[in-house]
């Protein structure tokens, strides 16, 4: 350092020591390195969300830029049907298929908890669900659902439970459950992993304190395993909601949101009315519309259920 | 309060078998450690009384009721596990309730009991805390305070003091003594620590991969070892043992070392001439002497602790250590003469480790 600061002359020596104590500096550091990060961030999340919020307000179309129109997307959007047929089943589909996926997930998890052959493979082969891709999955339910060769139909009717085949995607609650099942079927994976870590993490010795304390089996369960459990539940609860209610791939690939819009979610509304619809600016309106529930379910989540007094590095109390 | 009976108990995982038979005995009332080094199967027979491990084959029995198949909670037990194992989202009174509260004891009733507890342990003005703001110590005294307030048969304790500092485990150990005397509550103590065994038990219990080496008051243990174990394994510093052969002559007895060195033994040693033998001396057995016969030892390290100072030294190729109230400043390499009490004398046979007389 020394040899090469007496061959520049002297200006630049102390413009160079400037800019070294510059960078020393924790703040100036710290923003530097975060810049890569938050540049992609802003480009690819930011502009997009802000985008798509401003076009909510606008009257824009496919090949025709709009103009500002405050909020009649949203009025407009309120006297129709469709799009509260939408939210109704949106909310339907999450809370139906997060019930269904955190009882059968946590039942799935204790199981894999417990001392079983080949407990690896087994844990493995639960995680095939979530791995092979949505696209795929769906068109396999769409085989499953089909009016003429559904698998279920067929081997109901050859046991001789049923006089004809269920028409399983063509009757409003009959599509909504299909797809709810589909749902339900790709994320237990997810959650039964996720709690399996959760309940991993658990000190055999707890349960073995609490036997001694008196404890039954059902009462270890809701005095230790529920509340240990707890704020990794919360944690996952949020994913599986949010993933749950911006869902897209699975309708769009079984039933495109029908029949009569009985399985439409606000997402592929959204982008039926945005994309083949050419209505950018109602569409960019609907998917607008669920940040409010994501918030909020985001919020219920995080404050009630995630933070707990007793857990290390909480608020003090 | 109860007696605990372990018969013939056995413990197998899988195929390895852990605990090969263990008779114990344990009086109502009384404080029994279970002492050995490590993996030699003592929290293995805890939590086989405890409930949490099945019992092989043998059988043990609480206040005369065989319990092989009561399920732990079943079996009015508390246990103090080594790391505590406090509910980490109950406040100290919640923990200290949770086995009263499943057991429907009315609120009045679990209050006034915490709070007797608490008082005991010196732990009413942490009732409020969560576990994650406890000091170590102060974790152990709830994990005591769990036990206590349930009353229960049987008192186990897994090393419980393992994860404290000296000087607390020291206190402790005082304090949980002194808890008993007052309690009169039957305790199994589980250590691998000797002092703490010499210090706490009414009866010592020494293991050794998965037997039993020898049990008895822990006076008696350290007067009288059974063994060659038992003889190493407790006291600090621990027994100088030194092999070699009985010789008697016109009525004296010694034992002659591998290298030739002679060793006093009292004339009624219990060995025949030539027999082959362990001679064991504690260091405190060893005295600083001018008379005939002294041991002529060459100082390798002085150790003064204050108490006392130990001498580690060398006779012919054998290692000494002696201990004396007095504090000497011998140089290494300096020749002293050392004679060990003759009536604290111990002999081993060197086949079977077994000890003589
Ligand atoms: N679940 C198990 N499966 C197989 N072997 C086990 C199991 N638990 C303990 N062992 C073995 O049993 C032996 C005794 O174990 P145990 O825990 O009782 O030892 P310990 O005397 O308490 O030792 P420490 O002082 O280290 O706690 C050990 O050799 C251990 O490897
Ligand atoms: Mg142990």
């Amino acid at each position: 350092m020394a040899s090469t600061a007496t061959t520049v002359d002297p200006r630049a020596g102390a413009a160079l020591e400037r800019l070294g104590r510059w960078l020393d500096n924790r703040t100036v550091l710290s923003v530097l390195f975060m810049l890569p990060a938050a540049s992609l961030l802003l480009l690819f999340l930011t502009y997009p969300l802000i985008l798509g919020v401003w076009m909510g307000f606008t009257d824009v179309k496919i090949g025709r830029p709009g103009v500002f129109i405050g909020f009649e997307n949203y009025i407009s959007l309120f006297q129709d049907g469709v799009f509260l047929l939408s939210v109704f089943n949106t909310i339907v589909y999450t809370v139906v298929a997060t019930v269904l996926k955190f009882g059968l997930g946590l039942w799935l998890a204790l199981l894999l908890n417990h001392h079983i052959p080949l407990k690896a493979y087994v844990r493995a082969f639960v995680l095939l669900p979530y791995i092979i891709p949505t696209v795929l999955s769906a068109i396999a339910f769409w085989w499953i659902y089909d009016a003429q060769f559904s698998i279920i139909s067929w081997a109901l009717t050859q046991m001789g439970l049923l006089d004809a085949y269920i028409d399983f995607l063509g009757q409003p609650w009959n599509a909504r459950w299909s797809v709810i099942a589909a749902n339900v079927w790709r994320g237990i994976p997810f959650v039964a992993i996720c709690l399996l870590a959760g309940l991993q993490t658990i000190s055999p010795s707890l349960y073995e304190a609490a036997a001694l304390d008196g404890a039954n089996s059902w009462q270890r369960f809701w005095h230790v395993t529920v509340p240990m459990l707890m704020p990794i539940l919360a944690v996952v609860l949020t994913f599986s909601v949010l993933f749950t209610f911006t869902d897209f791939q699975l309708i769009y690939a079984i039933t495109r949101g029908g029949p009569l819009n009985s399985t439409h979610l606000m997402a592929t509304l959204a982008f039926q009315r945005a994309i083949p619809g050419g209505q950018l600016g109602e569409g960019a309106a609907i998917a607008t519309a669920m940040i409010p529930f994501l918030v909020g379910a985001t919020v219920f989540s995080y404050y009630g259920l995630q933070r707990r007094k007793w857990q290390q590095g909480s608020a003090d109390d | 309060m109860a007696s605990v009976d372990v018969r013939k108990a056995v413990k197998r995982f899988g195929t390895v078998e852990i605990l090969h038979g263990i008779d114990v005995t344990i009086d109502n009332g009384t404080f029994v450690v279970l002492l050995g080094p490590s993996g030699c199967g003592k929290s293995t027979l805890l939590r086989m009384i405890a409930g949490l491990e099945e019992i092989s084959a043998g059988e043990i029995a609480i206040d005369g009721k065989v319990v092989n198949n009561v399920p732990p909670k079943d079996r009015d037990i508390a246990m103090v596990f080594q790391n505590y194992a406090l509910y980490p989202h109950m406040k100290v009174a919640e923990n200290m309730a949770f086995g009263l509260k499943l057991r429907g004891v009315d609120a009045p009733t679990i209050d006034k009991k915490v709070r007797e507890a608490a008082a005991i342990l010196n732990l009413s003005p942490l009732l409020d805390r969560y576990p994650r703001q406890l000091s170590g110590g102060q974790r152990q005294r709830v994990a005591m305070g769990r036990a206590i307030v349930r009353d229960p048969q049987v008192f186990l304790f897994d090393e419980p003091l393992s994860n404290l500092d000296a000087k607390l485990r020291v206190q402790m150990r005082t304090e949980i003594r002194e808890l008993h005397q007052r309690l009169r509550s039957t305790s199994i103590y589980v250590t691998h620590d000797q002092i703490e065994a010499m210090t706490m038990a009414d009866k010592i219990v020494v293991m050794r991969d998965g037997h039993i080496e020898q049990q008895g008051a822990p006076l008696e243990v350290y007067d009288r070892p059974n063994n060659l174990f038992v003889a190493g394994f407790i006291g600090s510093p621990a027994m100088n043992l030194v092999s070699g052969a009985v010789r008697r002559a016109n009525g004296t007895a010694s034992v002659v070392t591998d290298d030739g060195l002679v060793l006093p033994v009292p004339p009624g040693a219990p060995a025949q001439e030539g027999a082959k033998v362990v001679y064991g001396i504690r260091p405190d057995h060893i005295e600083l002497t001018s008379g005939q016969g002294a041991l002529d030892v060459e100082v390798a390290v002085v150790e003064p602790t204050g108490a006392e100072t130990l001498v580690v030294g060398k006779y012919g190729k054998s290692d000494i250590q002696a201990a004396f109230r007095e504090r000497h400043a011998f140089k290494p390499g300096q020749r002293v003469p050392l004679m060990p009490m003759l009536d604290k004398v111990h002999l081993f046979d060197a086949g079977s480790g077994q000890r003589l007389g």
